[in-house]
């Protein structure tokens, strides 16, 4: 036995010292510096604050707690309706048509653009003033909107780039899982003469779960960490309205130079995303097996 | 072949050391004045921003290199992104940036206060023939703090109104010479069933508040004096409702969300009658590529205020040495020195890049690279006009975020009153941190 065990030791080591230099490390140093305060100065060490930076982003720093709430409320309304819509398309595909293979390319086409360059293309679509989505509202004698430029829409603007980013994957996703999905209950529930929406509320939606529940832990927690299309089209505005914990993170380390507070930040952040996909996870366990 | 060449640099080198700089005249036609051969061989890297700057200097690189026999690494990023790398690298102790662009104004105190940047003001001094006294003296003091010269000042701007001759041509009005017609001029050209803003300017947070410097300084006002926030002046108080109030009433759809790209891109197709900016966009402008408004755009100088002519006229980009380059004294000064001498300003500024030397812009030959009328509008400004576009303290970006803050009340149509007395405190309590 130990023979085996040493050669399975020694094949684990290049995993083993990724992940401490890649992953441990970068987690230790934030932890560390976010009980400091430093600008990165070359001649002054980070100064000791124990738990300063945590007090005054919990106490102090309203900016923090309504990031916190912009956060969870952007992956709140764009996962969501990002399966809804995925599974209304993963199903529209999977059946056979004409065009099929076509179709599934440019529904991946969103997904497959640099995600700076959707953010500087919807910029210029939600322009208030030359872009076309209010040039068309004139021409239609409807009121142009500020979009980006206002307090109130500038989120859910955001959402909505997002959900039209990354609901491609959701629906990639579950057309595999339905191509897994066992033919036979279906072919009963038929001869049974289920229709259309009971065989899938009744079939293909539980059977279906495990992938949906896989697909959600997987892009709440991207959707948690979103900064691209945010940074590049409105960098946290109008007026804050649209600014989530990672681009406050990026303020506070690259505006302000505040490298210990953010960390702080990052930390908080961290430990946030760590106990939504452990909930998630759980969530799997509970409701993606065994409904079948 | 790269050792090869290396080699014969190395021999050329040493033949030219003991000529003692003979083949210094003989060498190119292209403007590398005090370049020499002392460096030959030595690697520089070289860090620049996406600016029209860097890309008029880049044909100018190959004979440098030739006349130098040194080896550059360029390498170029847009301005957010030069920051962040910046910082990055220079956190960490490296030494991997010899000379490297910067903004004075936004990061160079923050830089200098964490020994990022060597001291320029031995070689300032002791190169008489670069001249220091030929910059200009706003742009001196720039990026000079505690007695320690951090950059050396390439690029000069200044807040200018661009606006449609044909508009005003129509409505009979002449260019605004003062803040009274600037707005009358605004409410009248103010078009919203076409889709013609009266004016357009910045309306995000952080970057509208160098724009909105010109305002505060016409009205008699100013960030800080003592080390305490001015905030709280009457003067202030009249700026931010001025400037909130133009755009929120003759301003266009969305400009809480404008930075300059957003307000070219509106003015550019045109959807307003003025936009007030920094003047090095006009090139933008009259790109027929770019632009429809070519012909139809004039240039006017900053209006007059209650306080007489306070357009700000800042360096706004200048070039640093990184304070642990072991080159720092010899190799990355000779690039330094050779990038802003006169010659090289002067093919530069031909070219439409605003410089800083007097003797430069003091020459016909300095001003042929600009368009006439915006030729003339500029050299009123050069003259003239407040040094800093922005407080002047360490953390910048914070700043910024604080004393911006009332603009957006103001272009929402809140209450201004206080949002700026917030303002104050805030700006007070951050100044006492900033140390």
């Amino acid at each position: 036995m130990p023979t085996r065990r040493h050669p399975g030791t020694f094949f684990i080591v290049p995993a083993v010292v990724f992940v401490v230099a890649m992953v441990l490390f970068p987690v230790g140093y934030t932890a560390w510096l976010s009980l400091h305060e430093w600008s990165g100065s070359a001649v002054r060490s980070p100064r000791w604050v124990g738990i300063g930076n945590y007090a005054e982003l919990l106490t102090q720093d309203p900016r923090f707690g309504y990031a916190v709430l912009r956060t969870f409320f952007f992956t709140a309304i764009a996962v969501p309706l990002e399966i809804v819509l995925g599974l209304a398309i993963a199903l529209l595909i999977s059946e056979k048509f004409r065009g099929q293979h076509l179709a599934k390319a440019l529904i991946l086409l969103p997904m497959v653009a640099t995600p700076v360059a959707i953010g500087m293309a919807w910029l210029l679509i939600l322009e208030p003033n030359i872009g076309p989505i209010n040039t068309l509202l004139r021409s239609w004698h409807l009121p142009p909107q500020p979009f980006l430029g206002s307090g109130r829409q500038a989120l859910l603007c955001l959402i909505a780039v997002d959900v039209w980013q990354w609901t491609p994957m959701m629906a990639l996703i579950l057309v595999a899982g339905l191509a897994t999905l066992p033919g036979e209950p279906f072919e009963a529930a038929r001869v049974d003469g289920a229709g259309p929406w009971q065989r899938f509320y009744h079939l293909t939606l539980p059977l279906l779960m495990p992938t949906i529940v896989t697909a959600m832990l997987l892009r709440s927690i991207e959707a948690l960490k979103t900064f691209d299309i945010i940074y590049t089209m409105t960098r946290g505005g109008s007026d804050y309205s649209s600014e989530t914990m990672n681009i406050y993170g990026y303020v506070q380390s690259f505006e302000y130079f505040a490298l210990g507070k953010a960390s702080s930040l990052l930390t908080v952040f961290f430990a946030l995303v760590l106990g939504v996909s452990l909930i998630l996870i759980e969530v799997r366990k509970r409701w993606g097996t065994a409904v079948a | 072949m790269k050792l090869r060449s290396t080699r014969l640099i190395g021999i050329l080198a040493a033949v030219c050391a003991l000529a003692n700089g003979g083949c210094r005249k003989t060498e190119s036609s292209a403007p590398t004045p005090g370049a020499s051969k002392k460096f030959a061989g030595k690697q520089l890297n070289i860090i620049l921003a996406n600016h029209p700057w860097s890309e008029a200097l880049a044909p100018m690189l190959e004979d440098f290199k030739k006349t130098t026999g040194m080896e550059l690494t360029i390498s170029h990023y847009p301005e957010d992104q030069l920051s962040q790398k910046l910082q990055i690298g220079l956190t960490a102790g490296s030494n991997r940036a010899d000379v490297f662009m910067l903004r004075p104004l936004q990061e160079a105190r923050q830089f200098a206060e964490n020994h990022w940047l060597a001291d320029l003001l031995p070689h300032a001094q002791s190169d008489k023939d670069w001249n220091w006294s030929d910059f200009q003296e706003a742009a001196r003091d720039t990026v000079t703090f505690d007695k320690a010269v951090y950059g050396v000042p390439v690029v000069t701007e200044r807040e200018m109104v661009y606006y449609r001759k044909d508009l005003f041509d129509k409505a009979g009005l002449k260019p605004p010479a003062t803040l009274e017609e600037l707005k009358a001029a605004a409410a009248k050209l103010n078009d919203p069933a076409n889709a013609v803003a009266g004016i357009v300017m910045r309306g995000q947070r952080a970057p509208s508040v160098t724009q909105f410097s010109s305002f505060l300084y016409s009205f008699g006002g100013d960030w800080i004096r003592d080390g305490k926030s001015l905030l709280d002046s009457p003067q202030a108080l009249t700026a931010y409702k001025f400037y909130g109030g133009l755009l929120k009433n003759y301003g266009p759809q969305g400009a809480l969300n404008m930075s300059w790209p957003q307000g070219l891109a509106v003015f550019q197709r045109g959807k307003a009658a003025m936009w007030i900016d920094a003047d090095v966009f006009y090139p933008n402008l009259i790109d027929p590529a770019k632009s429809t408004v070519t012909t139809t755009v004039g240039f006017a100088p900053f209006p007059l205020g209650p306080a007489g002519a306070k357009n700000y006229n800042v360096t706004s980009w200048a070039l640093g040495i990184n304070e642990s380059s072991p080159e720092k004294a010899g190799a990355a000064w000779e690039f330094v020195q050779w990038a802003t001498s006169a010659p090289v300003v002067m093919a530069l500024q031909q070219k439409g890049v605003p410089g800083a030397r007097l003797s430069v812009w003091n020459s016909p030959d300095g001003l042929k690279g600009f368009p006439e009328a915006y030729a003339k509008v500029i050299q009123i400004q050069v003259a003239r006009g407040v040094g800093h576009d922005r407080p002047r303290v360490i953390k910048v970006g914070a700043a910024r975020d604080i004393v911006g803050e009332p603009v957006v009340t103001a272009i929402q149509g809140g209450d201004v009153e206080a949002s700026v007395k917030k303002a104050h405190e805030q700006f007070n309590a951050f100044l006492l941190q900033d140390k």
